[in-house]
Parts: structure tokens; sequence; C-alpha cells
């Protein structure tokens, strides 16, 4: 992860590179389990399901899509709303 | 050879077949493929009595499918199946389009037959425009409105719309497509494939494809109906058998064809019956589905197919909810891409905004097909609680 570390980032990043679906949506929801309203949460995906199904994990958790974009992975970023 | 084996399999009880897109064919059309095989045989083309034979009983196909459809005999064309009977019938209008433009309007959810030869084309002329795709909403429809504002721009030559998806069910509002289409000028191709033998035949189109396996005929039968009003045509040399072929350069194994006319027959004469107690069934497994936790039921609940029903379990794997479903006894379908050649997930539920992992897919057979499916429907509802609870134990994700 020491490429990542030195950008600017969230405060929560969620490694799910090589992992096929469901698992990047299960770690991510994992991870918002712990996470206090407001948090801002990054997923990094190489699955090509995550492009789907990330945005639409959060419309049924009700939690905020914010984005995404891409390079040699694509990066997720959620808002946990609660 | 006994046969005994495959009547077993048939009949055996304890299979509920959900995943009816490609058959099982309907018993009627088996006994005619199977007198067809004995009579049929022979090339059309010959002139000896075997050849005129085969001759007679492919124009008796041609002329059942025309009556059912609303159209002339001379306007029924065969293709090898329905996805390449849409190749065709985009080609064609391509083709017959081609001083004016290149241009092809398509929903985000029509099929990859249509899809992923445009994209291909889109790529290689370097030009994007070439393919313009109506996104759908979350139901999976289109607007007509933004289809007809994509209708409307130059060079546009051919759209194409599904009567229905066949993977969620959702009716495409046809008519104020094809009013708009018209408006514009611009030939439209239906994609009657999921719909032909559950659905009324759509009415109004420029080219109309299906595939016999929807209404429980054979594989191996694509049908295209080409009105003569239309301009279609393939490029390179007329067919010397034109009269036999027709524009589309292919005639079916005749045994098929008559298999493909008389599964229609059959299935004409019960489809409003059989459509709604489908529709009702397919209503208490969308019930059943959405008690299910975190389970998204995807499509028009109401305006849709009467047979299809996709939803998708979060947290969940498509392969491992099919897997354990036929350890059950139940054959059903997934979308996702883990279950998929591709690895890709299915286009039409990313293009909703549906969850794609976790998918399994019913098409219900036609009643005459499996005279057990209200029963098969309720095993499915029953075992899918479990199922779902069982395969996210296995990935970890059980209090989510």
């Amino acid at each position: 992860m020491s490429l990542h570390d030195s950008q600017p980032g969230p405060a929560a990043v969620v490694d799910a590179r090589g992992l096929r679906c469901p698992l990047p949506v299960i770690r991510l929801a994992k991870r918002a389990q712990e996470a206090a309203p407001g948090e801002v949460i990054e997923v990094w995906a190489t699955d090509p399901a995550a492009e789907a199904d990330i945005p639409a994990w959060c419309r049924l958790r009700g939690q905020e899509f914010l984005g995404a974009h891409g390079g040699e992975h694509t990066a997720y970023r959620i808002r946990i709303v609660g | 050879m006994a046969n005994s084996p495959s009547t077993a399999s048939r009949d055996e009880p304890s299979r509920a077949f959900l995943d009816a897109v490609s058959g099982p064919l309907h018993p009627v059309a088996v006994q005619t493929l199977l007198a067809a095989v004995d009579a049929g045989w022979a090339d059309p083309r010959r002139l000896h009595s075997e050849g005129r034979t085969a001759r007679r009983l492919l124009d008796q196909a041609r002329e059942v499918l025309a009556v059912g459809l609303g159209v002339g005999p001379q306007e029924v064309c065969f293709a090898p199946d329905g996805p390449a009977g849409l190749r065709l019938a985009v080609d064609g209008l391509l083709y017959a389009g081609r001083r004016r433009g290149a241009r092809l309007v398509a929903s985000a959810v029509e099929h990859s037959a249509v899809l992923v030869p445009a994209r291909a084309r889109a790529a290689r002329s370097g030009d994007p425009a070439v393919l313009g795709t109506v996104p759908v909403d979350n139901l999976g429809r289109v607007d007509a409105d933004d289809f007809a504002d994509q209708v409307r721009r130059p060079g546009t030559v051919v759209a194409a719309l599904q009567q229905a998806n066949a993977e969620v069910g959702t009716i495409q509002p046809v008519a104020p497509v094809r009013a708009a289409c018209r408006a514009a000028d611009v030939p439209l191709v239906v994609d009657a494939q999921a719909t032909l033998g559950r659905l009324t035949p759509p009415e109004g189109y420029d080219v109309l494809v299906g595939d016999a396996r929807s209404w429980g005929g054979p594989g191996g039968v694509g049908v295209l109906v080409l009105p003569e009003r239309t301009r279609w045509s393939l490029p390179g040399a007329v067919d010397p058998d034109e009269s036999l072929t027709g524009p589309t350069r292919h005639t079916p194994w005749v045994p098929l064809a008559l298999a493909a006319a008389e599964a229609w027959q059959q299935t004409q004469s019960e489809r409003e019956r059989d459509a709604r107690t489908a529709f009702t069934l397919i209503e208490e497994l969308r019930a059943a589905a959405s008690r299910v936790p975190d389970v998204d039921v995807v499509g028009d609940p109401v305006d849709r197919l009467p047979h299809v029903l996709t939803v998708s379990a979060l947290y969940a794997d498509g392969e491992a909810l099919v897997t354990a479903l036929d350890r059950r006894g139940v054959a059903v379908a997934s979308g996702s891409a883990c279950t998929s050649s591709t690895l890709e997930p299915s286009h039409v539920l990313a293009a909703m905004g549906a969850l794609t992992h976790g998918n399994i897919r019913v098409t219900l057979p036609l009643q005459a097909v499996s005279p057990a499916r209200a029963e098969h429907v309720r095993r499915l509802a029953a075992a899918l609680p479990e199922v779902v609870a069982e395969v996210r134990a296995s990935l970890g994700a059980r209090a989510l």
C-alpha cells in the first residue's frame, strides 16, 4: 500500500484488489459496520462487477456513493450516512 | 437403444426446471419433430417426390407462422437462431441505409447480438456516435422521449428495441418508440425473442425477430419478419435459391421448422391462460424473494413478461446459489459475473443500477411443457431463504 500512502485519502481504505464478487462488497460492509456517520471509505477493486455492485450496495443500504476513479484498479468512495 | 432413459429424465418428478430459455420442447412438437424426421428429411430444393414433400412441409411451417404473426408467408424468413436473426436484421438495415449513414440506436439493455457488433463497428470506424445507447431506469425501461431524441440525430439508419427484456421481464414502450422512428424515417427492429408465445405479438415494427424456443419450439429456428415495405438487403450476390431461402439466405432443416410451427399452434391456443397463471406464480415468487433479507427483486412488478423473474441477494455469489439450488433439484440461471463465460456481470443488471452479484434468474416453462411448474415455483420459494443464508454463511457474511 506504500504507493498510496503519500496520497491525500479518506479515513479508511478497503483493499479488495484481486477479489471477485461479492467479496469486495462484503469487505466494504464489514468496514462500514465500524464506521462512524460521516466517515468516508475508499474501496480499491479490480473486479468489473464492483462498478455496478458498490453503487447498488449504497442504494440498498442508504449510504452515499461519492464516485469512482480508475487506474490500475478502481477506487470507489462511499460516505457512511448512518 | 431402449427409450426408457430419455423418458425417465423427461418425467423425473424431483427436478424443478425453471430455466426454460432453451427448452424443453413442447411435447406435441416432439411428436411432430419425430414424424418430420421420417417425412421431411429431404432437400426441399430437389424435384423428386421426397424433395417436394419437404418443400410442402416447409411452406406449411412458414404459412402457420405467417398467419400467427398476421403477415404474408413471403414476409417470413428464417435464421440459424434468434441472435443470428437479430444480427441479420440490423445488418440488412445498415446496408440498405448505407448512403444515409451508419448510426444505430438501441437501448442499454438490448441483446448482446445488437450491442456487441455495434460497439465493434463504432471502435472500427473511430466514431463513437455510430452507436447511440439509450439508458434505462431502475426498472430496466427506456424513456420513449429519450429514445426519440437519439433517433432524430443525423446519420441514424437503424433503431432496435426489445418488446420485453428476457432477463428482467420489463416491457418496453414499443408503440411510442415506433411512432418516433416513423416520424424520423428510421426503421425499427423489434426483438421479440423473449415474448413470442408469452405476449401478444407486436404489430408496429419494420423488422421483427423471434426464436422458436420462446414458444416451446426447437433450437435452431430464428424467425425474421421482413414486411414488403421495409428496405432491407444484404451485401453480396443474390442467392439463386432466393425463392426458397428468402432474403436472409437461410433454409432451416425442415423437421425443425415443422416442429417450430407445431409448437406455435399449440402455444397460441393456450397463450392467454398460460400467461395468466404464470404471472400469478411469478408474483408469488417475487413476494417470497422480497421477504428474504437484503434481496433486491429486479424489474417492473406489473408491466412485465408473465414468466420471468430476476433477484439478487446481497453478500452472496451467483455461482454458489445456482449450485446450492441445483443440489436441491431446482435449476435456475444467473446473470452474475462468476457464472458468465466472460466473468463480466449482466449488462442488463448493470445498466439498471441493480446488484449484479448473488443473482438468480427464473424463466418459467409453459404449463404444457412442465405440468408441475406451480409446485416447482413453490419449491424454489421455500428453498430460497435457506440457500441464501447458507451461501452467505460460507462467505463469512452472516450478520452484515
